[in-house]
C-alpha cells in the first residue's frame, strides 16, 4: 500500500485472506496517454475551466507577491519588499500565534470529538440514521447562518442562552467573544460544532469497514471496551485519522469565516488569524489595499503547509501502510 | 466511434466557448452614451420606481444618454475589492475620507474639467470641496451631502432613569454621569462605542477632536497626547469603575445602530445624519430618538468631526461616459440642493415612500442655500426635528473638523486596537497602549506616504 493510499489498514487483509498483488505498473513508451486524443478533447473544457479559474490567478497571486499594485494603476516590481514588509509587521507574529492557538485547540477538542461520536454511534443499534442525520445537520446549515446564530448565543449579557443556561448553576456571565481569555476557545467550539459532522460520516463509513470478526475473536479472549478501541478500533481506523489530521491542521490553519464573522479579529486582536490578515492587507483600506503583502502571506502560508504536508506524509509513511 | 466522440468533444469545448462569449455585456449600439449608476441595495419597491422616475425624467432632458442601475452600498472591504476588479458602477458615491487618497492614485476619473463648469462650483464650502479635489484645486469627485458628528441618546432610556430628555448632556462629565445613572436604573449600557472596522479609531478620533487634540499633524501620528489620554482614561472609568457600558464591545457602525434602535444603548456617538439608517434600516421608533450635539471642550483647537459624501465616477469610464456621468451627478444629486422644483418632487417622492425627509444635514455650500433649501421641503419633513433641536439649534455653530488625510483608515484601524484593549482588558496600561499606537500608526502614514 502506497502513502496515499487511505484504506484502513489491514481490511483486505482480513476480508479476503491474502490480499491480491497489485496490478503491475507499466509505463508506456512512445508518451500517449491512455485514451487518446478524444480524452484529452474531453479533458481540455475541463483543464481550460480548472486552468482560467483556479491556477491562472495562483500564478497571479505569485506575481503579484512581487509587485506593488493597487490593481488600477500600473504594477511596480518590487522584488522582496512584500515579504521583508510583511515579515516586519508586528502583527504577523500576533496572527501566527492566535492561528496556532486555534490549531492546537482545534485539535484538542475538534480531533477526538467527532472520532469519539462516531464510536459511540456505530455502537448504537438502532436510530443510527437519526443520530447521524444530527450529527450531519450543522454541515448543512450555511456557516454565516451558523455563526450569526451563535452570537446569539454568545450574548454576554445575563440574557444570553448559554450565560442563562450557566445562570441557573450560579456560573457567569461569561463575556464569551469580548474576554480576551475565552474568546478564542468559544470560537473553537462553534467550528467543532459546524465541522465535527462531516468527519463524524467519515469516520462512521471507516467503522464499517473494520471486521466485526477482530471484536468477536477479541472477546473472546476477554478483551473490554477500552482494549477493543485501542487495539483494533484505533489500528484499523489509522489511515483515515492521519488523513482528517492533516486535512485539519491545513484547515485550521486557514481559519478565517469565524474569526471575521464574531469578532473581526477582536478584542485587541486576539482573533486575529493568518487569513484574516491577508483579508486585511487586501481590503481593510478602502482606498485599495494592500494587495502585494496579501500575496505574498499568502504564498508564504501556502508555501509552509506544502512542506508541512510534505513532511508529515514522509514521517507517517510507515504507521499509515499495512 | 472515434471520430463521432471527438466531433462530440469538440462541440462541446465549441458550446463553451460560446457560452463563455455570451457573458460578455458590449454596449448596445444605439448611438446613445450608457451609464450606469448607483442604486441603494435593498429598496423597497416604492423607492425603486421612484429612482426609475427619475432615470427617466434625466433620459428625457438627455436623448443621448442612457442609465442602467446596480446596486451598490459602500462598505470599506467591498468597494477595494469592486475598484480592483473593475465592477464599479460609472457613477458611485464614497465618504469624504476616501477622495483625497483615491484621486492621488487615480482611482476615480478625472472629471476636473466637466466640474468646474457646474453653475455652483464656485458656492461650495472650500472645506467641503477640499474633500474632492485634488492639489491643483480641481474637483474629481462632487461633494453631495456633509454631516457632522453628534451624540445619539435614547429618550425613553432617559425617562427611565429619571433623567430629562430634553435637556441632554451637554459635558463629557454629565455624559458619564447620565451613563452610570442610565445603566444603574435601566440595565441597559448607558454609552457605548463603536470599536470594530475601523469605527473605533473614527469614534476615538471624534472624541479626541471635541476635547480640543489631534490624531495627526502636518503628516505626523499625534497620538499620545493629553487629549488622547482624557478620552482613553474616561472610557476606561466608565467601562471599569461605573460599569455603564454595557457587556458588547465589539461594535460597528451596523451592530451599534441595531442595539441602540432597539433600545439596549443610551448613548452614542456617530454622525448627525444617522437617523435615515436607524429608522429605515432598523425599526428605531421615533418616538425613542434624541440628538445633540457634542461637547466641545474650552479652547480654539477643539472642533466636531465632519464628513460627507462624494458622488465619484469610474476611472474605466470613457470621455462621454464620464461627461454623461456628470450630467446625471449634477442632474440626480445636486439639483434637489439647489433647485426647488427638483428637492421638492425628491421630498415628495421619500415621503410617500416613508423615507426619512429633513434628518440633520450640514450645508456643502453655505448656510444660506441650506436653510432655502430645508424650506423648500418643509411641508414634507416627517422625522422628529423637536427631538434634535438640541442639534441642530448647535451644531452649525460648532467648528467643522475634517477627517486627518493621511492612511486615515489604517490610523483608525491602529486606535480600534487600543479601544478593545482598553475596554476588554481591565487596568490596560494606557501609556504602553499609546507608545505602540503611536510607532504603529506612523508607520502606516509612512508606508502610505
Amino acid at each position: 500500500m502506497t502513502s496515499t493510499d487511505t484504506r484502513p489498514a489491514g481490511v483486505t487483509g482480513v476480508r479476503g485472506g491474502a490480499p491480491p498483488p497489485p496490478p503491475p505498473r507499466t509505463r508506456r513508451r512512445g508518451g500517449r496517454a491512455p485514451g487518446g486524443r478524444p480524452a484529452l478533447v474531453f479533458l481540455a473544457p475541463m483543464l481550460i475551466v480548472f486552468g482560467v479559474f483556479s491556477w491562472l490567478p495562483i500564478g497571479r497571486a505569485v506575481v503579484m507577491s512581487f509587485q506593488r499594485t493597487n490593481l488600477v494603476a500600473d504594477p511596480v516590481w518590487v522584488g522582496f519588499a512584500n515579504f521583508q514588509q510583511v515579515f516586519a509587521d508586528p502583527q504577523l507574529w500576533t496572527a501566527v500565534q492566535n492561528t496556532g492557538y486555534f490549531a492546537v485547540l482545534a485539535l484538542l477538542f475538534g480531533y477526538p470529538i467527532p472520532l469519539v461520536a462516531a464510536i459511540l454511534m456505530s455502537e448504537v443499534r438502532r436510530m443510527r440514521g437519526l443520530f447521524s442525520a444530527l450529527a450531519y445537520l450543522p454541515v448543512v446549515v450555511p456557516p454565516v447562518v451558523a455563526v450569526l446564530l451563535w452570537k446569539i448565543f454568545y450574548d454576554a449579557g445575563e440574557e444570553g442562552v448559554f450565560n442563562t443556561v450557566l445562570g441557573w448553576a450560579g456560573i457567569g456571565p461569561v463575556a464569551w467573544l469580548q474576554d480576551a481569555d475565552v474568546v478564542m476557545p468559544a470560537l473553537v467550539l462553534e467550528a467543532t460544532w459546524a465541522g465535527a459532522g462531516g468527519t463524524i460520516i467519515i469516520y462512521l463509513a471507516a467503522l464499517t469497514g473494520v471486521d466485526p470478526s477482530l471484536y468477536e475473536a477479541a472477546e473472546i479472549d476477554g478483551a473490554g471496551v477500552w482494549h477493543k478501541l485501542w487495539h483494533i478500533t484505533l489500528p484499523q481506523l489509522r489511515g483515515i485519522l492521519l488523513i482528517t489530521f492533516i486535512l485539519q491542521i491545513i484547515g485550521t490553519a486557514q481559519v478565517f469565516l469565524e474569526p471575521f464573522l464574531f469578532t473581526d479579529g477582536g478584542p485587541a486582536n486576539r482573533t486575529l488569524t493568518l487569513l484574516l490578515l491577508i483579508y486585511r492587507y487586501a481590503f481593510t483600506n478602502s482606498l485599495g489595499g494592500d494587495y502585494g503583502a496579501a500575496a505574498a502571506l499568502s504564498l508564504l502560508l501556502a508555501l509552509v503547509l506544502t512542506a508541512f504536508s510534505m513532511l508529515y506524509f514522509r514521517l507517517t509513511r510507515s504507521w499509515s501502510g499495512s | 466511434m472515434k471520430p463521432s466522440r471527438t466531433a462530440a468533444a469538440v462541440a462541446a469545448a465549441a458550446l463553451a466557448a460560446v457560452g463563455l462569449a455570451a457573458c460578455s455585456d458590449d454596449e448596445p449600439d444605439d448611438g446613445r452614451t450608457h451609464i450606469t449608476v448607483t442604486i441603494d441595495a435593498g429598496l423597497e419597491q416604492a423607492a425603486i420606481d421612484a429612482f426609475n422616475a427619475r432615470i427617466d425624467q434625466f433620459e428625457e432632458a438627455h436623448p443621448d444618454i442612457a442609465v442602467e442601475t446596480q446596486e451598490y452600498t459602500w462598505t470599506a472591504g467591498t468597494f477595494t475589492a469592486q475598484l480592483a476588479g473593475g465592477t464599479l458602477p460609472d457613477v458611485f458615491v464614497v465618504p469624504f475620507t476616501d477622495g483625497r487618497g483615491l484621486i492621488e492614485r487615480g482611482q476615480i476619473a478625472d472629471i476636473g474639467d466637466l466640474t468646474a463648469e457646474l453653475p455652483y462650483r464656485d458656492q461650495y464650502n472650500p472645506n467641503i470641496a477640499a474633500a474632492g479635489e485634488d492639489a491643483e484645486g480641481d474637483l474629481w469627485a462632487v461633494p453631495i451631502a456633509a454631516y457632522g458628528q453628534g451624540l445619539h441618546y435614547n429618550r425613553t432610556l432617559f425617562e427611565a432613569a429619571g433623567l430629562d430628555p430634553d435637556a441632554p448632556p451637554t459635558t463629557w462629565d454629565e455624559i458619564q454621569a447620565a451613563a452610570k445613572t442610565i445603566t444603574e436604573e435601566t440595565g441597559e449600557a448607558g454609552y457605548a462605542v463603536m470599536t470594530n472596522d475601523n469605527t473605533g479609531g473614527w469614534i476615538l478620533t471624534t472624541v479626541v477632536n471635541a476635547l480640543g487634540g489631534r490624531t495627526e499633524a502636518d503628516g505626523k501620528a499625534t497620538i499620545d497626547t493629553p487629549a488622547m489620554r482624557e478620552a482613553l482614561t474616561r472610557l476606561q472609568a466608565m467601562r471599569w469603575d461605573d460599569q455603564s457600558m454595557g457587556d458588547d464591545f465589539l461594535y460597528d457602525w451596523a451592530t451599534i445602530n441595531q442595539a441602540f434602535a432597539s433600545g439596549r444603548i443610551g448613548m452614542y456617538v456617530s454622525g448627525g445624519g444617522n437617523y435615515g439608517n436607524l429608522f429605515t434600516q432598523n425599526a428605531l421608533n421615533p418616538d425613542d430618538y434624541g440628538l445633540t450635539v457634542l461637547p466641545l471642550a474650552e479652547g480654539p483647537d477643539s472642533g466636531v468631526l465632519g464628513g460627507g459624501t462624494l458622488a465619484a465616477v469610474s476611472p474605466s469610464a470613457e470621455a462621454d461616459e464620464q461627461a454623461a456621468a456628470v450630467e446625471w451627478i449634477d442632474f440626480y444629486y445636486m439639483e434637489k440642493l439647489t433647485d426647488q422644483a427638483a428637492a421638492v418632487a425628491d421630498a415628495e417622492v421619500k415621503a410617500e415612500t416613508d423615507q426619512p425627509v429633513g434628518a440633520p444635514e450640514l450645508p456643502v455650500f453655505d448656510k444660506a442655500t441650506y436653510d432655502e433649501q430645508q424650506s423648500w421641503i418643509a411641508e414634507f419633513v416627517n422625522v422628529p426635528v423637536d427631538q434634535m433641536a438640541p442639534y441642530t439649534s448647535q451644531v452649525f455653530d460648532q467648528p467643522l473638523l475634517t477627517e486627518p488625510v493621511h492612511a486615515t483608515q489604517e490610523v483608525y484601524a491602529v486606535l480600534d486596537t487600543v479601544v478593545q484593549t482598553i475596554l476588554t482588558e481591565e487596568g490596560a496600561d494606557i501609556d504602553a497602549l499609546l507608545a505602540q499606537a503611536q510607532t504603529d500608526a506612523q508607520a502606516a502614514i509612512d508606508a502610505a506616504a
